[in-house]
């Protein structure tokens, strides 16, 4: 090459990367525009429990602290109303500065009182007020807010998972005086001190929020504004995508609707892909016969091969990674290595499914023996995991029936422990042991534990990694814990990871996926390009 | 005639009587209610049985049925249909936010079905075993064998790989921006209308072709009547009772049955909010859903009856 060559190409590079970066700055503008697929009862994050109230209503709040938005994992603590935090010695009193300069949207200020009035609504509700999140936050004995900026949590036992608690994105900031003068304001009426304001909802149609030009994060949020649109039906969702009338569906789209909406768009569209914190899992009632017998239960976990299942399911369905008890790919996740050590787990299938004929035959179980599956009817992904999973259990000597109940029908007779094996499922907002664990707790102190059973080693497991402050130690316990669930005890078992697809707009940036789908919703750093 | 429509009138209250119980009784024997659809379906860990007593007590379904019922009714008595047990709105509003596109959708298609049916059908009948009926007949046999909701998503499929376009997906009311209006109301009215147009058609046919064959059409013929004269003034008078029946019942469906097409399109209408109402098991919204349906049956059917007599004079009410 020649040296006037070189030179042309130099000039070339470095006018490129100036342009390259310029090209990745965000910009400022634009009306973000999503399907929603369900909407929210209410507006009140602390009562609710559904995405569907995350989507559109968080860009009006913020939270004390929240998920950091760059943080694939979705675990890593960052500031958010609070700036910093600090744990007493004894590791049961949390203090936290609160930032100053923050404005609600009517222009008041947000101090301490309007924090202490949030969580004391969300841990001690009033009479007749209901709150999803009080027993989670069991362990909180009082909470005070001693000068403007600060405020104090203190905890009857030391706690693990008391920060994650704080990440969750429906504790909403809410006003304090409103709260007082109606506990129940919130439910119909928006007041938060989030990066956008409320415009309007029509029901049934859409949320549209705009820009709060007072924002406390100076320079967000670059969008104008927002708009949510609710859509029950995933194939509209997909249409309205591909005809470019929406930039993201923040929820998830299944493997095919990926495909289809590449093949169509090319590099218009941008995919992002993580495990999901959600998971099918099979209830087994241990009040019925033969699901007493623990033999019966891991030769049911046993008859699955999870790492074929999950290849083929994984092209057709919203499920893939072979998981524990918890997300893998996160800071408590057991290696697969381990994992592949438990039952069910095991490596060789066939190895497994003559073990699990082994234990049938010794739990007097015989060949061809009936049972009930009860389903919940919804397509994706119960049925195609329901199907897998008839037909693996089929392959050691099993004739299962599938009884498929309408969604808003199925927890009733699973409620009255009428079922034999169900399938049952959980999601959480971040990945989290105490969070994700809880559900497997015993049914005397857990009352969505619908395998019925009493198990006071795992209880005492769940509450030791619960209090451990060491990580390594927590790790550990998690393990036994996991141990004993899935394999020694074989309560429940669990069927493949969700995996979250979000395919959006390559016009929009700023936004990371994580393994929630009710995380990184308040769209304060989401921008779009030209 | 007055006597014979204060009669009607009066039936209409026993007849919303009970279709009012038998919603109420049938809603609670199905499983579930509003609040396990509200905190049990989620996923969610930490739902306790409290809560669920907080939320029920709050919706008084933790009375017993029967004075669920007096309170209800004693609200319908004063017109006022409550609150939604999903929203906590007021049901009034609820419905009244999507009864403006259910009935510009229901007038769309009925305006379609019956700008083509009428026609179509008096041709097939008049040009009856050439190949004008029988491509009639193909044309209405496919939209009796197309599901509407099928024939949406091929037009939205059509749409987005041909034209690279979606129709819009929020509702914008015809006197806010008629163009984006029937930019998106265009599509499902002509998928629901072409289904509905086809019923008319076959109705239409098989009259036009009966009343054709009377004495006195062949009276008129033998007379020398221009046929234009004959078909409009003679025939199509006594064959379109029939289909005046199937196009007023259709309308009636359409105000609050076109569910499946709804989702398809993402239409914000009566079908999406009764959908919505089941899954959630909003049992107040359900049971004023119903009972409204059922007013547009009966008024509607209660209208045509009294149309049978201004169209055909020998038809007359005691």
């Amino acid at each position: 090459m020649t040296h006037f060559r070189k030179l042309v190409a130099l000039v070339a590079i470095a006018g490129l990367v100036p342009f390259t970066a310029l090209s990745q700055q965000p910009r400022y503008g634009g009306e973000l525009v999503f399907p929603v697929p369900s909407e929210p009862p209410s507006y009140d994050g602390h009562r609710e429990e559904t995405f569907g109230l995350i989507h559109p209503i968080a860009p009006f709040y913020n939270t004390l602290l929240r998920v950091d938005p760059n943080d694939r994992s979705g675990t890593t603590a960052a500031p958010s109303l609070a700036e910093s935090w600090s744990v007493s010695a004894d590791g049961k009193t949390y203090t936290l500065k609160i930032r100053t300069g923050v404005k609600f949207h009517d222009g008041s200020e947000m101090t301490s009182k309007d924090i202490k009035a949030s969580y004391d609504h969300i841990i001690f509700p009033p009479p007749g007020v209901g709150s999803s999140r009080k027993e989670q936050y069991a362990d909180v004995a009082s909470i005070e807010a001693p000068n403007p900026t600060t405020i104090v949590f203190k905890l009857k036992n030391t706690s693990g998972s008391f920060i994650a608690s704080l990440l969750s994105p429906y504790n909403f900031i809410y006003k304090a005086d409103l709260l007082a003068k109606d506990p129940h304001w919130y439910e119909k009426n928006i007041m938060g001190t989030g990066p956008f304001t409320f415009v309007e909802h029509v029901k049934g149609s859409h949320v549209i929020g705009k820009k709060n030009p007072n924002y406390w994060d100076k320079g967000k949020p670059y969008l104008d504004g927002f708009r949510a649109i609710f859509m029950r039906d995933s194939a509209a969702q997909v249409a309205a995508v591909r005809g470019e009338r929406a930039h993201v569906q923040f929820r998830g789209f299944t493997p095919k609707d990926r495909e289809n909406l590449k093949a169509a768009l090319g590099d218009k569209i941008t995919v992002q892909e993580s495990a999901w914190d959600c998971i099918l899992m099979v209830a087994f009632n241990h009040k019925k016969k033969p699901f007493d017998d623990v033999r019966v239960r891991r030769a049911m976990s046993l008859a699955l091969d999870r790492y074929e299942g999950s290849k083929a399911l994984s092209q057709i369905a919203i499920v893939k990674e072979v998981a524990g008890v918890q997300v893998p790919g996160t800071p408590f996740a057991t290696p697969p290595a381990e994992l592949s050590k438990l039952a069910g787990y095991w490596p060789d299938a066939e190895k497994s499914r003559a073990e699990a004929r082994r234990l049938l035959k010794e739990a007097g179980v015989p060949e061809g023996f009936s049972f009930t599956f009860m389903n919940r009817g919804i397509p994706m992904p119960y049925e195609p995991v329901g199907v897998w999973m008839i037909d693996q259990w089929r392959k050691v000597g099993l004739n299962v029936k599938q009884q498929v109940i309408e969604a808003a029908a199925y927890y009733t007779p699973l409620r009255k422990g009428e079922h034999e094996v169900a399938m049952d499922f959980q999601c959480g907002y971040i990945v989290e042991p105490d969070l994700d664990m809880y559900k497997f707790t015993s049914a005397s102190r857990n009352p969505a534990n619908y395998g019925y059973y009493e198990d006071p080693v795992l209880d005492a497991l769940y509450d030791k990694q619960s209090q451990a402050s060491n990580v390594e130690e927590r790790k550990r316990i998690i393990r036994e814990f996991e141990k004993r669930l899935l394999d020694e005890q074989a309560h429940y078992l669990m069927t493949l990871q969700w995996h979250r697809i979000i395919p959006h707009s390559s016009k929009m940036h700023g936004w990371t996926v994580t393994p929630s789908h009710y995380l990184n919703n308040t769209l304060d750093t989401v921008w779009l390009s030209p | 005639m007055g006597l014979y429509i204060l009669k009607r009138l009066l039936a209409v209250i026993p007849t919303l009587l009970g279709v009012a119980v038998l919603i109420f009784l049938l809603l609670r024997v199905v499983p579930g209610d509003v609040v396990e659809a509200r905190y049990l379906g989620q996923g969610s860990q930490f739902v306790s049985q409290d809560l669920m007593n907080i939320e029920r007590a709050k919706l008084g379904l933790d009375q017993p049925m029967w004075k669920q019922f007096t309170t209800w009714m004693t609200g319908l008595v004063k017109l006022d249909l409550g609150l939604s047990m999903w929203t906590g709105a007021q049901i009034t509003e609820e419905i009244k936010l999507r009864f403006t596109l259910s009935l510009q959708l229901a007038l769309m298609a009925s305006a379609i079905a019956t700008l083509l049916a009428i026609p179509l059908g008096i041709l097939a009948a008049f040009k009856q075993d050439t190949w004008v009926d029988y491509a009639v007949r193909v044309f209405s046999i496919a939209g009796l064998a197309t599901p509407s909701f099928w024939l949406g998503s091929l037009m939205i499929l059509t749409m987005l790989i041909v034209f690279k376009w979606v129709p819009p997906m929020v509702f914008t009311p015809l006197w806010v921006n008629p163009w984006e209006n029937l930019a998106q109301m265009i599509w499902p009215a002509m998928a629901v209308g072409y289904r509905y147009c086809a019923v008319g058609t076959r109705m239409m046919r098989s009259t036009m072709l009966e009343v054709l064959r009377e004495d006195y059409i062949r009276t008129a013929r033998a007379k020398g009547l221009w046929m234009q004269l004959i078909l409009t003034r003679h025939a199509l008078k006594n064959a379109i009772l029939p289909v005046l029946t199937v196009i007023s019942t259709e309308f009636a469906f359409l105000l609050g049955g076109l569910v499946v097409t709804e989702q398809v399109f993402n239409l914000n209408g009566l079908g999406m909010l009764f959908v919505e109402g089941i899954s959630h098991r909003d049992y107040t919204l359900i049971q004023a859903l119903v009972l409204l349906v059922a007013t547009f049956f009966l008024v509607i059917n209660f209208v045509v009856d009294i149309a049978y007599g201004w169209i055909d004079p020998r038809i007359r009410y005691r």
